[in-house]
């Protein structure tokens, strides 16, 4: 019933939101970040963040410090949030923790499978693999040649599983379908997710179906956007929508005949909260697109710590902090190839 | 008349003993009280609890959330033990007066209004006190303001209690002299 969680939601979940929200107090601020910004090396960067949470994961670096390093030791200051919070939570906190990493799977597995197709070394794929996402027989992915083996050998035991109804073919694998299979995992992910917030009921539900579907109408955009010109036939772009969202369902239709940018502008902007995304960037310009709706979702994830007693916090953390850590990846490349003039076009400020 | 059918609910409800009502009163107001205080402390203090390992700072000062909580559990064992100095024995003819019975049920319904007016303070409490913990750990200035809100909260126990107080005020049982 909502609001009266309240009563209840402490029994199981008040020791471990406490927690989340301390470690949400240590995010960077926007005053680290101006002072990151003015670093002149990664030693620099180093420095300023040893008195941030990240300090105790890069102490013991020995320097040169290069820029992979430091995105590996802050993604670990996150796995170790990630699975501190997954071993103290209780059911159904626990599941939805679980389905947080799901996304990152999806993304490995197609890592490892394209790069097994353009024949990479499959410990150099691993190293590569986000670390929420790993599962014990991530290795063995490089043995599919097609989808039916892929998910008979390897996915079958893997809680990805029940997303592949969809897109078991006997096709072999190819760049093309590869990318649709990470879509369509994506929507039957996203819309399982959605699904089960619902059901959570309450605040939680509320505000989980909000930034879900914030999530899907971007998955929207972005497949439209990088699906113009390429030989994806219109039913077929369509079929990858996720079945819910503000898009859905008139806008899907009209998106999923869209040739050009300023369409898909057109047939969004019709759409309140979206248009304020859309008003940053110029007439015919879609590399911004990214930024924008990474403002806006950072926006509703903070939105989320307005609320107590509900999940939606935990999820928010996680993708803060990973924004955060891409910040930071971002900041390290421009500082270690000296464009320091770029470093404000791909930071999303946090606070 | 139904009072004259023996095995009517109403006949039943009417001879009901008096004491029963005045000791289900007692029993009510602290232990309804008790389990609303309880309720509020574990809201608070497993909040307290998280949000203290990142901000240590906060624990002694948020104690005084967990005795608000502890307050409403202080009242309704006051009130119990006012509700239970108002039990008086009367001979056993005269166990079903109507005084006997005003007074009975005097004291029923004032440990109904205690318990449950405690209860819900206790739980108003203690999410105050949640909240109160988790906001003091990001921001230390907002204390003072939560704090203000927790003690209009635990106001409204307060209530209830006087409320209960006057209301055992009417029970009076017969003189045993005649």
């Amino acid at each position: 019933m909502y609001g009266f969680e309240a009563m209840t939601f402490n029994v199981h979940g008040g020791f471990l939101e406490a927690i989340v929200r301390g470690y949400r107090a240590g995010l960077l601020t926007a005053a680290d970040y101006n002072n990151l910004c003015q670093c002149e090396t990664i030693e620099d960067i180093k420095m300023h963040l040893s008195a941030t949470d990240y300090g105790p994961y890069l102490a013991n670096e020995p320097s040169p410090l290069r820029t992979a390093t430091l995105v590996e030791r802050c993604t670990q200051k996150l796995v170790e949030d990630y699975s501190f919070m997954l071993t103290q939570s209780a059911e159904p906190l626990t599941t939805f923790l679980e389905y947080i990493t799901y996304g990152h799977m999806i993304d490995n597995v197609v890592l490892i499978v394209t790069g097994t197709l353009h024949e990479r070394d499959v410990h150099e794929l691993l190293e590569k693999c986000h670390p929420l996402g790993m599962f014990d027989s991530i290795a063995s992915l490089a043995v599919a040649q097609n989808m039916r083996d892929l998910y008979r050998l390897v996915l079958v035991d893997t809680p990805l599983a029940p997303y592949f109804s969809e897109c078991i073919t006997t096709e072999d694998l190819d760049d093309m379908n590869i990318e649709i299979m990470r879509n369509t995992l994506y929507k039957a992910y996203l819309e399982d997710f959605y699904k089960f917030c619902k059901s959570l009921g309450g605040a939680t539900a509320e505000l989980m179906s909000e930034l879900l579907a914030f999530e899907a109408d971007w998955r929207a955009v972005n497949i439209t956007v990088n699906s113009m010109g390429t030989e994806l036939t219109r039913d077929d772009r369509r079929k990858l929508y996720s079945n819910f969202g503000l898009l859905f369902p008139y806008a899907h239709e009209e998106l999923a005949v869209c040739e050009d940018f300023d369409t898909v502008r057109g047939v969004v902007e019709k759409y309140p909260p979206y248009q304020a995304i859309f008003a940053k960037l110029s007439f015919g310009e879609s590399q911004m697109l990214d930024k924008a709706f990474f403002e806006e979702e950072v926006k509703r994830l903070i939105l989320t710590f307005e609320q107590q007693f509900h999940f939606a916090v935990f999820f928010a953390y996680i993708r803060l902090r990973e924004q955060e850590i891409r910040n930071l990846m971002w900041i390290a490349e421009c500082v270690a190839q000296n464009q320091k003039g770029r470093i404000l076009d791909g930071v999303v400020m946090i606070f | 008349m139904a009072l004259s059918n023996a095995s009517s609910w109403l006949h039943a409800l009417l001879y009901i003993s008096p004491y029963t009502f005045s000791a289900l009163g007692i029993a009510l107001s602290i232990g309804v009280s008790v389990l609303g205080a309880s309720w509020g402390i574990y809201i608070t203090g497993s909040s307290l609890i998280g949000a203290a390992i990142k901000a240590p700072r906060i624990t002694s000062k948020n104690l005084i959330s967990v005795i608000f909580c502890e307050a409403v559990a202080i009242y309704g064992v006051i009130v119990a033990i006012i509700l239970q100095t108002k039990l008086e024995s009367v001979k056993s003819s005269q166990q079903h007066f109507p005084e006997s019975m005003r007074a009975g049920y005097a004291l029923f319904a004032s440990g109904i209004i205690v318990g449950f007016a405690n209860l819900v303070c206790g739980l108003c409490v203690g999410i105050i006190g949640s909240s109160c913990a988790l906001s003091d750990a990001q921001n230390s200035t907002l204390f003072v303001k939560i704090l203000v809100i927790e003690i209009f909260g635990s106001a409204l126990g307060l209530f209830g209690v006087i409320v209960g107080i006057i209301m055992s005020a009417q029970a009076s049982w017969p003189s045993s002299r005649i």
